[in-house]
């Protein structure tokens, strides 16, 4: 296997005295899509955070391409970032720019391309996401929650990164929109090569963009395996979530 | 928040409770110190983005001003029958303009300025720093490589030390003439010599005073709203809070650095 391009090593967080993450070991190579699901309030985000350097943990260390990244601040932090995407669970479109500012956002902020070649980059990405240049003046507000995610796709994307994170991408969204959504993920990932983290507990959107699924309970991995594996498991935990029962060793979060 | 601890007898044990208030209000302290400097540093070094400077600028300059405006002109108006009233039991009636424009100038026009900006201001950047913290939108400029610091909370504190002496210069000017409007049209002031007397007293250390003054409420105010609206918690009632103890905080630092400014200024003879 190559070096992964993401490796999470004994990551501890706790927020006072709840322990949310106590122990998480992961790591994701180089263009695979690794899909970690688990109950409300198991810490997916939490770990995502971490992962992305948003939160630092209180223990462990966080790789990004072999490169310790768990306490980097600055230029080492920015270089990771750089070849980071990440789609936000609520879509996190800036609302005091349009659309195509939005996915540009890097490109102009950081990059520093001028604004006329941006937007011709942001359309053409936006295209990819089957959205048309009508939508590139108009404001987050004034498109709809599957339109949002499409954008905010679009701008984790548009700088072509190494590792995408999908932060519950099917969300709030009808089953057709969520397979749409889904379809697009699977598509722009293939195309970039790029690996991809995703966070859900919606289980078809897991199985249909999953390489491997891992199952997050109680702030630890519990059962890491192949997507066509998820079904016979084998462990109590991941067939009861998986197949939605309120009975078994999970109690619902009530 | 710490668990404040209870005697065995089930009361809470006072000293807990001084102890945890104490430590709370240096961390605090210790939180904010840290926020506005980071704030001021993003403020001083490149990369600035002056288009949020500009956009800033008309949200805590040029909208305010109706409202700066009207506070002024009330102000000047109220102080000078009161003067008058107060002047008139030791015959010292025809001082309204030279106490008008000191206490416009030197105080009232930064201060009803500062507590003006407080509330529209100060809440407001708190009430929308913090929605973008509970829709994850901060996040996603860290992720983006943009620093909020740089883009979000600097703009806002150059535009506030930029647009708050611009404001109460305009708050002198019209406290004054709310002051002129009510001596010469209800307490029979002569027009010419009210101006010709508020032009002579009134010193260019007067005006330093209050536009110094503006420009550390600017900072106060804009650090107050960026402070909270980070901090702000999840869901409505967060960013509501937030918006509150910004508002709140600022009013009270204003009023504040106004006791310790004057005193420093009094004590250069300024």
């Amino acid at each position: 296997m190559s070096e992964p391009i993401l490796k999470l090593e004994n990551v501890v967080k706790s927020f006072g005295r709840n322990e949310v993450l106590r122990g998480v070991d992961l790591d994701v190579a180089p263009g695979q899509s690794l899909v970690v699901i688990g109950g409300s309030g198991s810490g997916k985000s939490v770990m995502l955070k971490n992962a992305l350097g948003l939160m630092t943990p209180d223990s462990g260390k966080v790789f990004f391409d072999g490169q310790d990244v768990t306490q980097s601040t600055g230029k080492p932090r920015e270089m990771m970032r750089s070849r980071v995407g990440m789609l936000f669970q609520s879509g996190a479109l800036f609302d005091s720019l349009t659309v195509w500012e939005n996915v540009a956002f890097r490109l102009i902020h950081k990059e520093r391309l001028k604004r006329s070649d941006a937007k011709e980059r942001a359309i053409a990405t936006l295209k990819k996401v089957r959205l048309g240049s009508e939508v590139a003046g108009l404001y987050p507000a004034e498109i709809s929650g599957g339109m949002q995610k499409r954008v905010s796709l679009a701008r984790s994307i548009i700088s072509e990164p190494d590792l995408i994170f999908f932060d519950e991408p099917t969300t709030g969204l009808d089953p057709i929109t969520a397979d749409a959504i889904n379809d697009l993920i699977l598509e722009q990932v293939r195309e970039l090569g790029a690996a991809a983290v995703s966070i859900t507990h919606d289980m078809p959107s897991a199985r249909k963009i999953a390489d491997e699924i891992a199952m997050l309970f109680e702030g630890k991995i519990i059962w890491r395996g192949k997507a066509s594996d998820v079904e016979h498991s084998g462990n109590e935990y991941v067939d009861q979530f998986v197949h939605g029962r309120a009975s078994g060793p999970i109690q619902p979060a009530m | 928040m710490s668990n404040v601890s209870t005697h065995k007898s089930g009361f809470p044990n006072p000293l807990r409770w001084i102890g945890a208030g104490v430590l709370g209000t240096f961390a605090e302290i210790g939180r904010l110190s840290t926020f506005a400097g980071r704030m001021a540093f993003a403020a001083v070094t490149p990369r600035w983005f002056f288009g949020q400077i500009w956009r800033q600028m008309i949200q805590i300059g040029f909208y305010s001003f109706p409202v700066v405006g009207m506070s002024a002109v009330f102000i000047g108006a109220a102080l000078a029958l009161n003067i008058y009233s107060g002047g008139s039991r030791f015959g010292a009636e025809q001082f309204v303009p030279n106490i008008v424009v000191l206490g416009i100038t030197r105080e009232l026009g930064a201060v009803i300025t500062g507590l003006m900006l407080a509330g529209r201001v100060s809440a407001g950047i708190s009430a929308e720093i913090g929605a973008m913290r509970v829709t994850e939108q901060i996040d996603a400029l860290e992720t983006l490589s943009a620093s909020p610091f740089r883009y979000l909370y600097a703009p806002r504190l150059l535009a506030a030390i930029i647009s708050l002496p611009i404001l109460v210069a305009a708050s002198d000017i019209i406290g004054v003439m709310g002051g002129w409007l009510v001596s010469v049209f209800s307490l029979d002031f002569d027009s010419a010599t009210y101006l010709r007397n508020t032009l002579d007293f009134v010193t260019t250390d007067d005006i330093i005073v209050g536009l110094t003054k503006a420009v550390v409420f600017g900072a106060v105010i804009a650090i107050m709203g960026c402070y909270q609206g980070d901090r702000s918690q999840a869901g409505a009632t967060g960013v509501g809070r937030a918006a509150t103890l910004s508002m709140v905080g600022a009013a009270v630092l204003v009023l504040a650095t106004n006791y310790i400014m004057s005193n420093l200024f009094a004590e250069l003879g300024l």
